[in-house]
């Protein structure tokens, strides 16, 4: 790793990996971002883009991906670290990532039937002695459904990092008289932060891109960037269009990676030495 | 090290392998060229039995696949990556590969059995004299719902949906043309319009109508009829009878003010490779039996008037499904608007999606 100069060449197949397949195909969707229909260089695929709707949409898919993301971590946070306290940590961790095996579509197929007027959900609501409620296509069906799907991979980072911590740190804490809320809060907290960010990434960015749910847990009520891409592609044949809007989901991710990318000062990670 | 060297080298090897084994499978079938024909369909809908009555008659092998839009077949068609030999499009899309020269010509002397269709449905505007494509399935755009939901409440006029009696009850097929052409017909314009101030009236209509609008699908529309998880769906004729096997309470209505009639039918696009099979293949289709099987399978109506002869009378006279050709006269064929006009289409639909999440 001294002599930077001369790289080794068994390098080359990530290179020539990372240029078809990273680099190639975004350029690809720039440029396509640039013509209209009938394949002329034009700006107004971008113009379009910042016009009412796709304004509303654009906002209303960081909306939604916000309230997944947020519930994520509220449900992810508690639930990684009552798992570095238990016994078989590696068997419940695998219990939680099992579900994110089975396909998205399997998955939301039976979310129809479960959230469906005679499905299991609205028996118990019936139970308690309420009405049928219609749950499937409302936007709580779809942050639920969208909540479920993204938990493991919240979960996983989060333990990863919460497990990494050295437990003399929060003796140490302990012993020099910090209660448990401040030990939370000043040692266990910051050294973990890297683990929630992680899952933020893991979580926020697909989320803004969602696709299959909108249309089946949520019957179309709910509008993402994604869904908007796929109907430029398939129906309207816009690729220019869809194109655009991909460049900004792109643009987005970038910013999202930027803000919540670690800041590395030098020194001991997750107070373990080097 | 070496380890890795190995391996990769390795994958390369075996890729290059597998690449030359699909090259030589791939050639292999284009050269027995008599052998196997590949038919590219919408999903259910052809009589799988059908496809080993003709393998056993012919000898001919059908290699089937489905698409489930007219825009995803015509592009995997333009790529050309593989050739198929039957295709079913409906007729707007029909006009949009002439356009784009991506049919061959249909030599009649080789489908003896086209005397078989009711010349109502032969040489359309779409397509006149039938140069390029073969009727396969007809039917109509209109209202399925189930009175017993909804207290007996029937639908003559789209503003039947508007009832305030309906909230959340309504489902709308997701496609532009159809929702949007259903804003279009309730205001009396025609469902092919252009004026733009006939399609911001239509959507702004189509937006008072987001409170009765339970969601908007596709194809799991027959699922959610069939067990009475919503009581209204607009949709298609041939999904309203496939919900109406299942389930006897639901009707279907196609409203009075107008809606569309479409055609699927038969082509052979211009990367086919066994053009001889194609026409073996559309031919066969075609005979009154087998169509008249295909029909009952299918359930959407068939153009095929001795096949019709063959079927129920039941199913032949119910109206709702085979309306009469004075009821046909309310009822508009797609135009092909083009790209730009079907952006705008797509762009007023999208808003509308939009419209319905406050």
């Amino acid at each position: 790793m001294t002599n930077r100069s001369s790289r080794p060449w068994y390098l080359a197949p990530y290179y020539i990996w990372i240029l078809l397949f990273v680099i190639a195909p975004i350029a690809l969707v720039v440029y396509f971002s640039f013509l209209d229909l009938a394949g002329n260089f034009t700006l107004e695929n971008y113009a379009n883009f910042f016009s009412s709707t796709y304004f509303r949409m654009t906002l209303s898919s960081f909306w939604y991906a916000f309230l997944i993301t947020f519930i994520s971590v509220l449900i992810a946070y508690p639930t990684a670290y009552w798992l570095t306290k238990t016994k078989h940590k590696q068997l419940w961790l695998l219990l939680i990532i099992i579900p994110s095996w089975i396909n998205l579509l399997l998955k939301a197929y039976a979310f129809i039937g479960i959230f469906g007027l005679y499905g299991p959900a609205n028996q118990l609501i019936q139970f308690f002695g309420a009405g049928p409620l219609q749950i499937l296509f409302t936007d709580f069906s779809f942050v639920f459904v969208a909540v479920y799907i993204f938990i493991p991979f919240m979960v996983l980072p989060i333990f990863n990092s919460l497990d990494k911590i050295n437990s003399a740190l929060i003796d140490a804490s302990r012993d020099l008289g910090a209660s448990q809320w401040t030990t939370f809060r000043r040692v266990i907290f910051p050294l973990a932060i890297n683990g929630v960010k992680s899952g933020v990434q893991a979580v926020f960015i697909p989320a803004l891109s969602l696709f299959v749910i909108t249309r089946l847990i949520a019957g179309n009520k709910v509008i993402t960037l994604g869904t908007a891409i796929e109907q430029q592609f398939l129906v309207t044949q816009n690729w220019g269009m869809g194109s655009t809007i991909a460049v900004f989901l792109i643009l987005f991710m970038i910013i999202i990676m930027l803000l919540t990318g670690p800041k590395e000062k030098g020194g001991a990670l997750n107070g373990k030495a080097k | 090290m070496k380890g890795i060297i190995r391996a990769s080298a390795a994958i390369v090897i075996i890729s290059a392998v597998l690449f030359y084994a699909v090259h030589l499978l791939e050639s292999s079938s284009a050269t027995s060229g008599s052998g196997s024909i590949s038919v590219y369909n919408w999903g259910e809908y052809i009589d799988p039995e059908l496809i080993s009555q003709f393998e056993e008659e012919t000898g001919i092998q059908v290699i089937y696949e489905t698409f489930d839009s007219n825009e995803s077949m015509m592009t995997k068609v333009e790529q050309g990556g593989t050739s198929y030999d039957v295709a079913m499009p409906s007729e707007y899309a029909i006009e949009k590969m002439k356009e784009n020269d991506l049919l061959l010509p249909i030599d009649h002397s080789k489908i003896p059995n086209l005397k078989n269709i009711d010349p109502y449905f032969l040489d359309l505007p779409f397509d006149p004299g039938n140069e390029y494509s073969i009727p396969y399935f007809w039917g109509t755009v209109g209202i399925a719902y189930n009175p017993t939901l909804l207290e007996g409440q029937t639908f003559e006029s789209w503003d039947d949906l508007w009832n305030p009696t309906l909230e959340q009850e309504v489902i709308l097929v997701d496609s532009a043309r159809e929702v949007i052409g259903m804003g279009l017909n309730s205001l009396g314009y025609s469902l092919n319009s252009t004026d733009l101030g006939e399609l911001r009236e239509a959507t702004d209509k189509l937006k008072t109508l987001g409170p009765n609008v339970k969601a908007i699908i596709g194809d799991e529309i027959v699922e959610m009829m069939r067990r009475e998880e919503a009581a209204v769906a607009v949709t298609w004729s041939g999904q309203a009878a496939d919900m109406m096997w299942i389930n006897e309470d639901i009707d279907y209505a196609v409203p009075e003010e107008g809606s569309n009639l479409w055609f699927d039918n038969m082509i052979i696009p211009s990367t086919a490779g066994n053009v001889d099979g194609a026409h073996q293949f559309i031919n066969f289709m075609l005979d009154a039996e087998v169509a008249a099987q295909n029909a009952d399978y299918v359930g959407y109506s068939s153009p095929n008037a001795a096949a019709l002869e063959l079927m129920d009378p039941e199913v032949t006279g119910d109206e709702r499904f085979y309306p009469t050709e004075k009821m046909r006269d309310r009822l508009e064929v797609y135009e092909n608007l083009g790209l730009e006009m079907l952006g705008v289409y797509n762009e007023l639909f999208l808003e509308f999606k939009m419209d319905m999440e406050k």
